[in-house]
């Protein structure tokens, strides 16, 4: 089999800020349809590349091709009318604007008024929590709720690649394994997803292939259940 | 006769004035946590440029009411054009600097147009033309103009369109999700210069209506004249709550009200030692209790942590 033009292509990124260098160079792909795990421990450098992926980091070298074409002069606000959306860390819900504000946010880009409401109507089914809420203040919503309206959002961008930042972080059990429920879901129905986590075993487990991110570099990658299995990542990572 | 009621009406319609100009400073701080000090300087202009419109249009004998829509529209254009590049020169460079560089530069702004001003339309006072016969009421013992009614009206007016923009439009819900969060807001695809430019515009056309309305309720201008009302406009902001837009409209009314009444009232309670000429006082008095007292302000549900 040929195998598939990748739909992110990252060579030799390099990210730097105030002298200290996050990111010494990375590569990595993701294919259409992927669902790839990014892990790694705190300060790895994880989020810094989502944001640089997003456009939030201004990138000292490398080059990044999105679909085919450069990615690096392309403003982040352009980025997801490219098909590019990022869920940040610590979710960057507008807490003063209501659930349904939040979501017609994430469709900013798009003109087409009618699938917009059909959209949110598709959202308020995967997330019956936030049709109760629509009205309500997103401030107002509980940690698993807010992570809710934050990967809704994204998803109300109609994304090609979704990056995920962290989605288990600070949510009970429970509601860790609805989000994973929904990133699988959102998976199955075509969308790249490139998921940033530091709990690597339910990363893993969700994901066909990862990246081990150490101190800005990339140090092991493999499918998902061979780094699941590998000494290196069980000792790291695992716990085991 | 009691002036109680006379003296309501007063504070009325120069509150009105206050909410329109405080509601430009007010977006501006909700969405860059910056005070445009030279907002009261577009103010002026707008009055200055309205001045010289209506006078060329009136002496070429156009009649008095689109004499009056167009000079208005030329200086709504003018401020707008002048909100744009004073974003454009004295704060977007600076958009990452120290809070401190903006504020200098919004001062040196302030001055830079007041000398313009003054080089253009001279030092002295102009009268400001009033075309239509300005017709007295009588409201509960206390006299209101035509000019007046209008100033009341159109501020109302203009306050209800800048809800509905602000809250049911989607230009108004990313200015919104600008002010929370500006990355946020850039990652849902907005383009974040542009919203706050849109926002200087908009506040600066707020000001040149007010510019129109106090030259028209005076009768007079001069390149002065945004210097003071500027700053009781910021009083007027911080007093409801700055950054909070239904504040800036509160605390204009408040402080158009308390102006009027004091100056009304502080002869009789200091037994003639003070005159009407201590109005000014008031405004700044508000201002340093809403500071020391609840710096929060009337609606403002967060003191502001940037300094």
């Amino acid at each position: 089999m040929k195998p598939q033009l990748p739909l992110l292509e990252v060579n030799d990124l390099k990210v730097s800020y105030g002298g200290i260098h996050a990111l010494k160079g990375i590569d990595l792909h993701i294919a259409p349809g992927e669902l790839v795990a990014l892990i790694g421990s705190n300060g790895a450098g994880k989020t810094t590349t989502l944001k640089a992926l997003a456009g939030l980091l201004h990138c000292t070298a490398g080059k990044m091709h999105y679909d085919g074409s450069p990615l690096h002069h392309v403003p982040s606000h352009q980025r997801v009318s490219a098909g590019l959306a990022l869920v940040p860390e610590g979710r960057g819900i507008f807490a003063r604007l209501s659930v349904a504000e939040n979501l017609q946010m994430g469709a900013y880009t798009r003109s087409d008024d009618g699938q917009i409401s059909a959209d949110l109507e598709r959202m308020y089914a995967l997330f019956p929590r936030l049709a109760e809420r629509r009205a309500q203040l997103a401030g107002t919503l509980s940690g698993g709720e807010q992570q809710m309206v934050a990967i809704a959002r994204a998803l109300m961008s109609h994304p090609q690649l979704l990056m995920l930042d962290e989605p288990s972080m600070g949510l009970a059990p429970m509601m860790v394994a609805k989000i994973f429920e929904t990133i699988r879901e959102v998976s199955a129905q075509g969308v790249s997803i490139l998921l940033v986590e530091q709990n690597a075993k339910l990363a893993l487990e969700a994901a066909q292939r990862g990246y081990v991110l150490e101190s800005g570099a990339i140090t092991l990658s493999g499918e998902a259940s061979e780094l699941l299995g590998s000494d290196a990542v069980q000792r790291a990572y695992l716990g085991a | 006769m009691d002036i109680l009621f006379q003296q309501i009406v007063n504070g009325l319609v120069q509150g009105s004035v206050y909410a329109l100009v405080a509601l430009g400073y007010t977006m501006v701080y909700g969405i860059l946590g910056l005070i445009n000090f030279a907002h009261g300087e577009v103010v002026m202009v707008g009055a200055m440029v309205a001045l010289t419109v209506l006078q060329i249009l009136l002496a070429a004998a156009l009649s008095s009411v689109l004499a009056v829509l167009c000079s208005l529209m030329v200086a709504v254009a003018a401020c707008m054009a002048l909100g744009y590049g004073i974003e454009r020169v004295a704060y977007r460079p600076l958009r990452n600097a120290p809070r401190l560089a903006p504020l200098i530069t919004a001062i040196g702004v302030s001055i830079v147009l007041q000398n313009l001003a003054m080089m253009i339309w001279g030092r002295e006072y102009h009268a400001f033309p009033m075309p239509f016969s300005n017709g007295l009421h009588e409201l509960g013992g206390a006299i209101i103009t035509d000019v007046q009614i209008a100033i009341v009206l159109i501020a109302l007016l203009m306050m209800a369109g800048l809800m509905l923009l602000i809250h049911r439009s989607r230009f108004g819900r990313s200015m919104r999700a600008v002010a929370e969060n500006p990355s946020a807001a850039a990652l849902m695809g907005v383009d974040i210069n542009r919203v706050i430019s849109a926002t200087f515009m908009l506040g600066s056309a707020l000001a040149a209506v007010a510019g129109f309305m106090v030259s028209a309720n005076y009768g007079i201008v001069h390149y002065y004249m945004g210097f003071m009302l500027g700053l009781k406009a910021f009083t007027a902001a911080v007093l409801g709550g700055i950054g909070n837009l239904r504040g800036a409209m509160l605390g204009g009314v408040v402080l158009g009200l308390i102006e009027s009444l004091g100056a009304g009232y502080i002869g009789d309670l200091s037994g003639g030692f003070f005159g009407s000429n201590y109005q000014d006082v008031f405004a700044f008095f508000v201002l340093i209790a809403v500071l020391v007292f609840r710096p929060s302000g009337l609606l403002g549900e967060r003191v502001a942590e940037r300094a």
